[in-house]
C-alpha cells in the first residue's frame, strides 16, 4: 500500500556539507504492517520519515500510497492519508486552543474546511468517549487549553488526534523520546492499543532497541542512508538486543551505537 | 466641559479607529504575524472611499469597495510572504512604501476634501445628530456588526484552521490544512477591516490624506495592549474582541487627556511608542522583578537562620 521506489535524497548537494541522506531505498510496507526503524543519528530514519511525509522532495525516486504517484504532492495534500506524531510534545497540538477544538481539526485532516461550524454537538461526546479511552482523565477538561496540559498528555492527545481519522498509515517519529521513562512506556503502551483496535499500519522510528524489539511485527534497521537489516514475523519476535548490536557493528563502518541505544 | 467634549470627540474616534485594531487584532494575535501593511492599506481605505464619493457614487458603497481594496493589499503582503519566502515584516513594509504610491495614484493628488459631499454623516446629522456623534453612532454599528461576523467566522472550521496556523504551523500542516492560504485569507480579511476602518475616518473627518496612516500599526498594536491590560485576556473570544475595540477608545480617551494637559500634538506618536515599548516590555519587567524579589526573599531567610544558630550556639 506504500512503496518507495529507488529514492535518493542528499542534503546540500555541491557543498562542502554535502550529505548522503538516502541512498537508493526501495521499501514496500504492507496493509497492518508495524514497522519499527531503528539507526544511529544520521542513519536516514528520519529523513526517510519526513520524505513520507512531503516534509521533504526526494531527489530522485517515487513514492506511491495505494497505487497513487505522491512524489510530487505537497505536505498538506498527502496529510489526507497521514496520521503523525512528533518527537517534539508541543508539535502535534495547538497550545492555546481548547483540547475539543484540538480534536475537530483533527477530525477534518483531508477534507476542505468549510465555513460550517467547527465543532458539532455529536462530535464533543464522540471526543469524549475517545479521550476517556486514553485513561487520563481528559475527558472532563475537553475546553481546557492544550498548553496547560503536561508533555505526556500532550503526546497521548496528538496520538488520538493522529488517529481519529483512521489514516492509511500512521508516522510515529521518535515519539517517546521526549518524554520521561514511565510516561514514555504509557504512551507506548497507547500507542500498541490503538494501532491494535484500528488495525493500522505503522510507521515508528525510534532510538531504542527494546521497543523496537518489543513493538511491531516487522524491524528494518538503517545505517549511513541504507536499509541493511528488514526482518519481520517469527525471525523478529526472536530478536534480542545483542543481535541487534552485531548487526549494528558488523555492517556499517561508521555507525557509532551511542550512549543512549546501549543504556535504555 | 472642555473635557467632556473632548472625551466625547475620542470615543467617537475610538470606535472608528477601533475596526482598524480588529483588523489588526486579527494579524497580530490570531495569526502571529506583525503586519506592517496596515499604514498603508488604512489610507489606501481612505483614498478610494473620496475619490469615490467625489466622483458621484455612494459613501456606502464606497465603504464597500474600500474593504475588497484593503482585502487586495492584504492578499499582495501575503503573496510576498508566502509565495516569494519574504520575511513578514518585511513584505509588509514593501506593500505598505508601495501603497504610498498607489494612494497617490488613486486620488490624483496627496488630498482630497469631502467638504459638501454626501458622506455617512449627512444621514446622521438629518437626525439632528452632531458630526461627533453621529460618527460614534455609526462606529459602534459597524464595530458590533464586525464583532459578531468575527466571532461567528473565528469559530468556523475555515476560522478555526486559521487560528490553529497562527498557534501552530507544523501540526496544521500535519492536518492537511495549506498554511499559506490561511495566511493569505488572514492577512485579506485583516488589510480590509483596516481600509475599511480608513474610509469610515476620511468620511468622519471631511478629507482624505495620503499620510493618514502613518503610524497606524503603533496605535493598533497600543490599542489591543491597553484592552488587554485593563479587560484582562483570559476571557471568552468576543470578550477579546469587544476589549479592542475598548482599547482604541481608551488610548483616544488619553491621548484627549494628554491633550488637554498641554502636551503637543505633534509629540503623541512619541507617547504612543512609549507606551507600546512599555507594555510590550512588562512581562519581561515582571519577571525580572519577581525574581528579584526571589532572591531578596532567600537571602534573608538564610539570613535569619544563619542568626538563629549563632543565637544557639
Amino acid at each position: 500500500m506504500i512503496a518507495l521506489d529507488t529514492v535518493h535524497k542528499t542534503f546540500n548537494e555541491g557543498t562542502i556539507n554535502e550529505r548522503k541522506a538516502l541512498i537508493d531505498i526501495n521499501l514496500k510496507l504492507e496493509e497492518g504492517d508495524f514497522v519499527s526503524v531503528i539507526g544511529g543519528n544520521g542513519a536516514g530514519k528520519s529523513t526517510l520519515l519526513n520524505l513520507i511525509a512531503g516534509v521533504y522532495e526526494v531527489d530522485s525516486g517515487h513514492i506511491y500510497f495505494d497505487g497513487i504517484d505522491v512524489t510530487e504532492e505537497k505536505e498538506h495534500k498527502r496529510a489526507r492519508f497521514l496520521g503523525r506524531v512528533f518527537q517534539d510534545p508541543m508539535l502535534g497540538t495547538a497550545a492555546n486552543m481548547q483540547i475539543d477544538e484540538n480534536l475537530a481539526l483533527a477530525y477534518r485532516r483531508g477534507k476542505r474546511r468549510s465555513l460550517a461550524w467547527g465543532i458539532r454537538p455529536a462530535e464533543k461526546e464522540r471526543y469524549k468517549k475517545e479521550l476517556a479511552m486514553l485513561d487520563l482523565g481528559l475527558e472532563s477538561r475537553m475546553t481546557t487549553k492544550v498548553g496547560l496540559l503536561s508533555g505526556g498528555q500532550r503526546q497521548a492527545l496528538t496520538l488520538l488526534m493522529a488517529t481519529i481519522q483512521k489514516p492509511r498509515l500512521l508516522l510515529l517519529d521518535e515519539h517517546t523520546a521526549a518524554l520521561d521513562p514511565k510516561t514514555a512506556q504509557k504512551v507506548l503502551e497507547l500507542t500498541d492499543e490503538i494501532v491494535k483496535r484500528e488495525g493500522l499500519t505503522t510507521f515508528m522510528v525510534t532510538h531504542n532497541m527494546k521497543d523496537a524489539i518489543r513493538h511491531g511485527n516487522r524491524l528494518i534497521m538503517m545505517s549511513a542512508g541504507k536499509i541493511i537489516y528488514d526482518v519481520r514475523g517469527e525471525e523478529k519476535r526472536k530478536l534480542e538486543v545483542a543481535d541487534l548490536m552485531q548487526k549494528f557493528q558488523s555492517s556499517a563502518q561508521d555507525a557509532i551505537i551511542n550512549d543512549r541505544m546501549l543504556l535504555s | 466641559m472642555g473635557i467632556f467634549l473632548a472625551i466625547q470627540g475620542a470615543a467617537s474616534q475610538g470606535v472608528l479607529w477601533g475596526l482598524m485594531t480588529l483588523g489588526l487584532f486579527i494579524t497580530y494575535k490570531i495569526l502571529n504575524f506583525a503586519d506592517l501593511t496596515v499604514d498603508g492599506s488604512f489610507a489606501l481605505g481612505g483614498s478610494v472611499s473620496a475619490i469615490l464619493i467625489t466622483s458621484g457614487f455612494s459613501p456606502y458603497l464606497s465603504l464597500v469597495i474600500a474593504f475588497f481594496a484593503g482585502s487586495l493589499a492584504g492578499l499582495v503582503t501575503g503573496l510576498l510572504h508566502t509565495k516569494l519566502k519574504i520575511p513578514g515584516i518585511l513584505a509588509g513594509i514593501l506593500t505598505m512604501i508601495a501603497l504610498y504610491s498607489v494612494n497617490i495614484r488613486v486620488m490624483g493628488q496627496a488630498n482630497i476634501p469631502l467638504l459638501g459631499q454626501e458622506t455617512m454623516l449627512t444621514l446622521t446629522s438629518s437626525f439632528g445628530l452632531s458630526k461627533t456623534l453621529g460618527s460614534l453612532l455609526i462606529g459602534s454599528i459597524f464595530s458590533a456588526i464586525v464583532i459578531a461576523i468575527l466571532y461567528w467566522f473565528f469559530g468556523t472550521e475555515l476560522g478555526s484552521a486559521i487560528r490553529a496556523t497562527g498557534s501552530n504551523e507544523k501540526m496544521v500542516q500535519a492536518l492537511g490544512i495549506n498554511t499559506e492560504s490561511m495566511k493569505n485569507i488572514g492577512l485579506m480579511l485583516s488589510n480590509a477591516l483596516v481600509a475599511f476602518s480608513g474610509a469610515l475616518v476620511a468620511q468622519s473627518q471631511g478629507y482624505a490624506d495620503v499620510g493618514m496612516g502613518t503610524g497606524t500599526i503603533v496605535i493598533g498594536l497600543a490599542s489591543i495592549i491597553i484592552g488587554e491590560v485593563i479587560f484582562g485576556k483570559r476571557f471568552s473570544f468576543w470578550y477579546r474582541l469587544m476589549s479592542v475595540v475598548f482599547g482604541s477608545i481608551l488610548y483616544r480617551i488619553i491621548i484627549a487627556i494628554v491633550l488637554q494637559l498641554g502636551m503637543k500634538s505633534t509629540d503623541l506618536k512619541l507617547l504612543t511608542a512609549v507606551i507600546v515599548a512599555l507594555a510590550l516590555a512588562l512581562p519581561v519587567i515582571n519577571e525580572k522583578m519577581t525574581r528579584h524579589q526571589k532572591r531578596k526573599i532567600n537571602r534573608l531567610q538564610k539570613k535569619t537562620e544563619a542568626n538563629k544558630k549563632a543565637s544557639i550556639q
